[in-house]
């Protein structure tokens, strides 16, 4: 692992239990700043619950208990005196199915920037909405729809049109769960190209089932299996010399 | 072609199958047609009965206005007509029209006009005080049994004894149809008028207001407190076996007969508190505590059916829970709310039991100017005249069932039109 580069996210020994049943299992991992970390494995393996823990939006599931430590930035998220609001507002999430609210496309994107009072002005919120939007690649299909409902784009604008909220608030890492899964190719390769523009300036986790996207976009790929982290490295070594066989039996298309 | 043996099977067991649908269909389609037959013989016979109670018979009749004997003080106060002689100068001029000459026969024609008839003489005087010292033609409501012999309920046929007209009245109402001082008239008593033993007098408008009063407190009180709860219990409600017993509890509430509440409203409101009896705010807040159950359980329904991806997205950006619920999860519900709510407030129009335990079944003529004045409300006043013996008060009765009917209409058209304008689509 390269030691020079700095791991904004730093997770020690993190287990995740629904109730009784454990879903994550002692996992460890470090995520590189300004990179994208591709998180792989068959259905239930929990990687999609491991990706939660890292803006505690574990929070809102019932029973749902976590142990070990999650560092972000210097600063343990689970510590008691650590309130989520600050912390999501650093750590962004784009979900499987885009969820813009029923409101227009500028409303969506000037929420955030709104509720935690980013833009002192009127100016200054269409300045914030319009640098999210182009961040997100959707200016130049919005500019002139501004005004209309967010749930009128077709998918793969309103998963960009999420994208454009999540920035919008200037976090420092933006989770992706599975963000293209109800896409289709072509959105998808817009979304692919935007995370590898977004790379520049944020750090970027991504959940996917598909594991060309995962080689496509991703720096990093950590594999997991049955709530257990089986392997983590870089990507190309992972797709060429996997050194676990569960690893290589994924990759290979025997299992999963 | 040879048939394999699964579609052997399948092909004679077409037939069976086939025959069960069609049965299950008829029974469908005549169970809705029996509700619609009733339906329509219910709308037909209550309009039926009711559009006469729409209607009234007035007499028309030429009073001279002297202004010395209405206003004897002669500074148009209300005291200074009330002492007047109104019922007097409509007197002389039945008798001077009928002719009546002897004891029994000037009773009989006093008998025929509504006993509200110097009331309407003094208020078309108020309004027209620029008529005074002139004659003029005025309307005045039959009473209720010339009324009902107008409307054929009361026949001539019938012997003297056996009838509520005596033979002179009944020759006193020919003569006056003859003339053509009869009318039949859109009734504005029914509209205008309050409580009254007098049934051609008796009108909806204090019970109307009455209704509107105790609504108006039953919403102010129910829907905060109802919506509050189930966002409460849907969104913060650590989820333990004591918000269960809770929930279970509310659900409970909602199958309870309402004259519970009111008896509990009676021991509670009236007796523990001393609040007055037969007032509009005891009723309302009676009548919050029977739709609050009903404002909850949709409101929590319409909370659930908001997707939970929209509060997700809510938080992922960092709003905090209440946030999200406010900003977000609660607007997306409150066209079901609010549908929840009209049609609790409905329950709530048409209760009568409850209310009879609280008082509001008393008899009072004065309409309520504000919800701690003694009032009653529609179906109560639909209960009180359906118990008096009067011919007349059985249209008066249906014509203010068809209102009521009409008020629930409108505020379920209301409900509909209100989800429709505030639904939005995720």
């Amino acid at each position: 692992m390269n030691q020079n580069i700095e791991n904004i996210v730093k997770c020690r020994d993190v287990s995740v239990y629904y109730g009784e049943n454990k879903a994550i299992n002692s996992v460890s991992i470090g995520i590189e700043k300004k990179s994208i970390t591709a998180f792989i494995g068959p259905s239930g393996c929990g990687k999609s619950t491991f990706l939660r823990t890292i803006n505690r939006m574990n929070d809102t599931i019932e029973h749902c208990k976590i142990e070990g430590s999650v560092i972000v930035d210097g600063q343990d998220i689970y510590d008691p005196s650590v309130d989520v609001v600050p912390l999501r507002a650093k750590v962004g999430m784009v979900f499987q199915k885009p969820n813009p609210f029923p409101k227009s496309i500028y409303e969506n994107v000037a929420y955030g920037p709104r509720i935690h009072g980013l833009a002192s002005s009127k100016s200054e919120l269409d300045e914030i909405v319009e640098k999210a939007l182009k961040g997100a690649g959707l200016w130049n299909e919005a500019r002139d729809r501004l005004n209309e409902s967010g749930t009128g784009l077709s998918g793969g604008q309103q998963q960009r049109l999420c994208i454009a909220r999540t920035i919008a608030v200037e976090p420092q890492i933006i989770l992706m769960d599975e963000p293209c899964s109800a896409l289709d190719p072509i959105a998808t390769s817009k979304i692919e190209d935007l995370m590898s523009e977004l790379a520049k300036e944020y750090t970027i986790i991504i959940v996917t089932h598909s594991m060309q996207q995962a080689a496509r976009v991703s720096q990093k790929t950590a594999y997991f299996h049955l709530g257990n982290l089986i392997e983590y490295g870089d990507t190309k070594e992972i797709f060429v010399r996997p050194k676990d066989t569960q690893t290589e039996a994924y990759i290979s298309g025997k299992i999963g | 072609m040879a048939q394999t043996r699964t579609e052997k099977i399948v092909i004679d067991s077409l037939k069976a199958r086939g025959k069960k649908e069609r049965n299950f269909r008829l029974f469908g389609v005549s169970a809705i047609a029996l509700a619609v037959i009733f339906l329509a013989i219910l709308l037909v016979s209550i309009v039926s009965k009711g559009a006469p109670g729409f209607f009234q018979y007035y007499a028309i009749f030429e009073v001279e206005l002297t202004r010395e004997r209405l206003d004897p003080r002669g500074d148009m106060s209300d005291q200074s007509l009330f002492e007047g002689q109104a019922k007097k100068i409509i007197n002389e001029a039945v008798l001077e029209f009928t002719g009546a000459k002897n004891r029994s026969e000037k009773k009989a024609a006093r008998s025929l006009l509504s006993n509200g008839s110097d009331v309407r003489l003094v208020e078309f005087v108020k309004n027209n005080t620029d008529k005074l010292d002139t004659m003029q033609k005025i309307k005045f409501a039959l009473d209720d049994d010339a009324d009902s012999y107008f409307r054929g309920f009361i026949k001539k046929e019938t012997p003297e004894k056996q009838r509520r007209l005596s033979d002179i009245e009944i020759s006193y109402l020919d003569k006056m149809k003859k003339e053509g001082l009869i009318s039949y008239e859109v009734s504005d008593y029914l509209f205008f008028g309050s409580a009254s033993r007098n049934a051609e007098m008796a009108g909806i408008k204090g019970a109307f207001i009455g209704s509107m009063f105790t609504l108006a407190i039953c919403f102010i009180i129910s829907f905060p407190i109802g919506v509050a709860t189930a966002v409460y219990l849907e969104e913060f409600a650590p989820k333990n076996k004591f918000t269960e017993l809770i929930e279970i509890n509310i659900n409970n509430l909602a199958a309870v007969p309402s004259v519970v509440f009111g008896i509990l409203g009676l021991a509670i409101f009236i007796n523990l508190f001393g609040m007055p009896r037969s007032i509009p705010l005891v009723g309302g807040m009676v009548l919050a505590l029977m739709t609050l159950p009903t404002i909850i359980i949709s409101s929590r329904a319409a909370i659930r059916a908001v997707p939970p991806s929209i509060r997700d997205g809510a938080l992922g950006i960092g709003a905090s829970p209440m946030q999200a619920t406010f900003h977000h999860v609660v607007p997306l519900a409150i066209p079901g709310m609010l549908t929840g709510t009209i049609i609790g407030m409905a329950q709530a129009l048409g209760e009568t039991a409850p209310l009879l335990m609280i008082g509001m079944v008393a008899f009072i003529v004065d309409i309520p100017g504000s919800v701690t004045d003694p009032g009653t409300v529609l179906p109560v006043q639909i209960f009180m005249w359906a118990d008096f013996a009067e011919r007349m008060f059985i249209q008066k009765t249906s014509a203010a069932i068809i209102i009521l009917l009409l008020f629930l209409m409108i505020m379920n058209g209301g409900a509909v039109w209100l989800r429709r304008k505030l639904e939005r689509r995720w």
